[in-house]
């Protein structure tokens, strides 16, 4: 069988849109590079060997089954697995030259850097204005004017300031699941990392509320580089300009979206792309 | 498709179960029941019969009034010595046991490796704490902090025939009674803390927050109802506890008020005791007697209610978190 | 473009700080360690200075006789300064004050004073002595050995047996009176009940653990004694079984509490699986629940006795505090809590009375901590077999 005769799944990859074109990003200079990167929980081995690197402010979505390492990958990139018992990280991880993986590297700095977006939206209970206050605060901000500012930019950048600007010192709880999650979009990028980990960000929204992320993802691109996991397929097509596809804690492919999509060289990766299996 | 009946292999009615099974589940059923309704039974009784005989003598005459005259004089004593001493023990031990018990417990849920020798150690030694008979408390009380620590206070700083810290006094109690809640204080503060979604924490530290920053700006804050169950069962368990305090610091009577901590004082539950068992004549001063337990209930029962309810709605709501 | 990138990469330069540049966190992180260990650390006090005040008597240094072996003024010389010191019953100054004439003078009065003294078989013997403590002795006026705790007599006797006796009779009492019916509330309440009486019938039991331990002392004296005498007709009002069943009060919500979570801790499926194949609801809490469960209720009884054992006030008001020897629950007893609340007060800091009572704690608390002990244990391996982690 030959890709050709596989019945693609519907969906477009918007190549008229500016900056979407993944051919046009190859000249962008690799930012995040990885080497021989494996991962233990305990004696059991999540992420293997795994080497590539990501380019900078493109999105690069992980895709793969469940259980195929690629949020653990994820939260590597920002040294969230240092918070579980009884992991370890072998091989170099590499932010513009740095390795992270060093034990002298301070996780507290990385991780103002690198920022992240969960998979179940978590404001804190605190009023909305305060949800971005506390991120900033951390940064040592402390000028009122200062944070009243940048609340509102980074409202308006994560497409969020229009619903709640005359509700800001209202609790986050009362927002909807959408609205959280683009909250926490919202503080995670008043901080202004280079990088935003996204860890299935739409996976617990409705379609409505999922396509205002897509949207929001793609306007980030601009000024952010993205790395998203996601379980959905279209979504990877949607949004992404690169795709790795991981099995059984293996980098199996890694690629354009377009290529991946349409034509990939692996026949897991056109198995799992079509629908075959996972 | 087979659209026909199948056959009835069990013609309908009652023939699933014999009628034995029903008088069985009824008996059993009934028979747990009963034990059930006997201890609330047993429960009502008391507490009415507290109310009922206490609160004829229950003013606020007797709330106010001293032991100037004659404390088993159902017309004049009252028992406001009692509280007042009652009231300082208790609050100058939530003073030390709070931030011991809280930072404890901060350190098993927020640091600790969950299966460590040190945390199991820990793990151990306050659940064997908690097991701890509460005349041995008392004995401790005696042996460490007023043979031990009061003792050698003296030696260094007050050289006088009469002892200032190696003697009964309120602030011994205290702390004795600190060290038998802290088991109290650290348990509830633990539940509250595991009650905080692990998603917060994350949110915090993914924003840069360090490990202690997430902790006292986030999660504490959070936990804070938890912390207060913890802090009010604690005095709740301690306000009523007389063995402890028999040798550290509460005295039979007192002519005057503790002027310091270092004074001994009068105890709610300990003048239970003296009423009880000390009275010149038990019928006499049956009133008396019946109306401080009355108040001692009062105050210990308010503080348990309360804790049960602030802990009853955190595990809702931590049912709705997760 | 390039500019920025370069700017952007010199910011990452900062990541290598490292851990040195938050020392206060540092810092304040090994306070919170140091302070976690407290409950080590009282463990380890109580055991040390509750043990402290006790050492004499376990190592033998006390003695209670009330006469001395009278030594001749003829073997004077064959003593040290020493021994002759301690046995004037001399501080060192005085004793070093003193001329050779002067001790013999003393050594003198001594046997004078010796032969004027009530003349009692048992004046020489060191009571406190394992021997005296836990072995029957025939004292003066006693036909046959007995077991005799008298601290305030001519002869101070310190056996602990009656003691023992008391308090285990009036735990027994309590657990038999208690767990059966904690434990049947606790089955009622985790596997029949409806959820509806579930959300108000656990708080409502626990609320018994609010009751002070003097009240239900008070309770007992007052209104049970009564009562139950009256009901079964025996002699004294005050026993082991009217403390016992106070007792027992006191312990069933600890004995509920944790039946009810061991019961509850039974993954659901077991149940719904017996359900499923037909059985009633209590067939499969009698014969799927509870036997899953039945460490976790052995774990109850062990820490309900460990709770009995170590209850003073209510032993002390509702016993009736004789310390006899006897097989009878309807007799008055003497437990060692009570013993302990009741007569440290009188002693004398440092006396050998006041250095028993501490042994009957020091006692008591590894009693209690071996019950401790074994019970969460229990608790702790029942619950990772039921969560199949074991």
């Amino acid at each position: 069988m030959t890709v050709s005769e596989i019945t693609l799944p519907k969906f477009k990859v918007d190549s008229a849109r500016p900056g979407a074109s993944a051919e046009e990003h190859s000249s962008r200079a690799p930012l995040i590079d990885l080497k021989n990167l494996s991962f233990y929980y305990g004696r059991s081995q999540a992420l293997k060997d795994i080497s590539f690197f990501i380019r900078e402010k493109v999105v690069t979505a992980f895709i793969g089954p469940s259980g195929c390492g690629k949020s653990t990958l994820l939260r590597c990139l920002n040294r969230m697995n240092d918070l579980i018992d009884g992991v370890r990280v072998e091989g170099e991880m590499r932010i513009h030259g740095h390795d992270i993986n060093s034990p002298e590297v301070d996780v507290i700095e990385l991780r103002k850097r690198v920022g992240m977006v969960f998979q179940r939206s978590n404001p804190f209970p605190k009023s909305i204005h305060e949800n971005i206050a506390y991120a900033l605060r951390l940064q040592g901000v402390k000028d009122r004017s200062e944070i009243d500012g940048i609340v509102e930019n980074s409202l308006r950048g994560a497409a969020l300031w229009d619903e709640v600007k005359d509700r800001l010192h209202t609790s986050a709880l009362g927002l909807s699941g959408g609205q959280q999650q683009r909250l926490c979009i919202a503080r995670a990028i008043a901080i202004k990392p280079e990088i935003i980990l996204m860890d299935e960000p739409a996976s617990a929204l409705d379609p409505l509320a999922t396509a205002k992320i897509e949207e929001l993802v793609l306007d980030l691109k601009r000024d952010y580089t993205i790395v998203i996991v996601t379980h959905n397929m279209q979504q990877a097509a949607r949004i992404s300009d690169y795709t790795a596809f991981f099995y059984l804690g293996e980098l199996i492919e890694y690629d354009t979206t377009t290529k991946i999509f349409t034509n990939p060289a692996k026949k897991q990766t056109e198995d799992y792309v079509t629908g075959r299996f996972g | 498709m087979n659209t026909a009946q199948p056959p009835a292999i069990h013609p309908p009615g009652r023939h699933f179960r014999t009628d034995g099974f029903y008088a069985g589940s009824f008996f059993f059923t009934g028979l747990t029941g009963l034990a059930t309704f006997l201890i609330l039974a047993i429960l009502a009784i008391i507490l009415g019969n507290v109310v009922w005989e206490g609160w004829g003598s229950f003013s606020w005459r007797f709330l106010t009034g001293g032991t100037e005259r004659d404390m088993f004089s159902v017309e004049n004593a009252g028992v406001l010595p009692m509280i007042l001493g009652t009231a300082a023990r208790v609050i100058l031990m939530t003073i030390f046991v709070i931030p011991i018990g809280v930072i404890t417990a901060i350190y098993l849920t927020e640091y600790a490796r969950s299966g460590s020798l040190w945390t199991r150690f820990i793990r151990g030694a306050v659940n064997n704490l908690a097991g701890v008979p509460s005349i041995v408390f008392g004995l401790f009380g005696l042996g460490f902090f007023i043979a031990f620590a009061g003792q050698n206070l003296d030696r260094m700083f007050h050289a006088g025939a009469e002892p200032h810290w190696g003697k009964p006094a309120i602030l011994w109690a205290s702390l004795t009674l600190a060290v038998m809640t802290l088991p109290v204080v650290i348990v509830a503060t633990e539940e509250s803390l595991k009650a905080i979604p692990s998603g917060l924490r994350e949110a915090s530290l993914a924003l840069g927050a360090t490990k202690l920053e997430t902790i006292f700006k986030i999660v504490l804050p959070q936990a804070l109802p938890g912390i207060m169950t913890g802090g009010i069962l604690a005095v709740s368990r301690a306000a009523g506890e007389v063995a402890p305090i028999l040798f550290t610091g509460a005295a039979y009577y007192m002519a005057s008020l503790p002027k310091s901590f270092t004074d001994q004082f009068m105890d709610l539950g300990y003048h239970v005791f003296i009423l009880s068992t000390q009275s010149p004549d038990i019928e006499r001063t049956r009133p008396l007697l019946y109306a401080t337990v009355l108040a001692l209930l009062l105050l210990t029962f308010t503080l348990n209610i309360v804790a049960i309810f602030v802990r009853a709605r955190m595990r809702r709501k931590m049912r709705a978190a997760h | 473009m390039n500019e920025k990138q370069t700017d952007a990469a010199r910011s990452w330069e900062s990541l290598r700080k490292g851990h040195q540049s938050r020392p206060l966190e540092w810092l304040v992180e090994r306070g919170i360690f140091l302070v976690s260990l407290s409950a080590i650390v009282m463990i380890f006090l109580i055991f040390a200075f509750v043990g402290r005040e006790a050492w004499p008597v376990v190592a033998g240094k006390m003695n209670s006789s009330s006469v001395q072996t009278v030594i001749p003024v003829a073997e004077m010389d064959k003593q040290s300064p020493a021994e002759l010191r301690a046995y004037l019953g001399l501080t060192k100054a005085k004793f070093d004050s003193m001329d050779l004439e002067t001790r013999k003078l003393m050594m003198e009065i001594k046997v004078e004073a010796d032969k004027e003294k009530p003349v009692d078989k048992d004046a020489p013997v060191n009571t406190t002595a394992w021997h005296y403590l836990f072995r029957p002795h025939a004292w003066t006026g006693y036909e046959k050995p007995s077991y005799i705790w008298q601290p305030i007599s001519l002869i101070h006797k310190y056996n602990l047996v009656p003691l023992i006796i008391g308090s285990l009779k009036a735990t027994l009492v309590a657990l038999l009176f208690s767990v059966p019916l904690a434990l049947a509330a606790a089955i009622y309440v985790s596997q029949l009940a409806p959820a509806w009486a579930k959300e108000w019938l656990k708080p409502a039991i626990e609320l018994l653990a609010g009751i002070p331990s003097v009240v239900l002392g008070f309770f007992a004296l007052i209104v049970m004694a009564t009562v139950l005498q009256n009901v079964f007709g025996y002699e004294s009002r005050l026993n082991a079984f009217v403390a016992g069943i106070a007792l027992g009060l006191a312990i069933i919500p600890v004995v509920f509490s944790i039946a009810e979570d061991a019961l509850t801790s039974v993954p659901r499926s077991y149940t719904q699986a017996a359900l499923a194949l037909g059985s009633s609801r209590w067939q499969a809490a009698w014969k799927i629940v509870l036997p899953a469960a039945i460490p976790g209720v052995f774990a109850a009884v062990v820490l309900g006795f460990g709770r009995a054992i170590g209850e003073t006030m209510i032993v002390l008001m509702a016993s009736g505090n004789a310390s006899i020897v006897s097989g009878s629950f309807f007799d008055s007893t003497r437990t060692m809590t009570a013993t302990i609340a009741a007569e440290l007060a009188e002693t004398v800091t440092g006396g050998h009375h006041y250095r028993i009572l501490f042994l009957i704690g020091a006692l008591l608390f590894i009693v209690t901590f071996a019950a401790n002990f074994a019970g969460d244990m229990v608790m702790h391996r029942l619950k990772r077999k039921l969560e199949g982690k074991a």
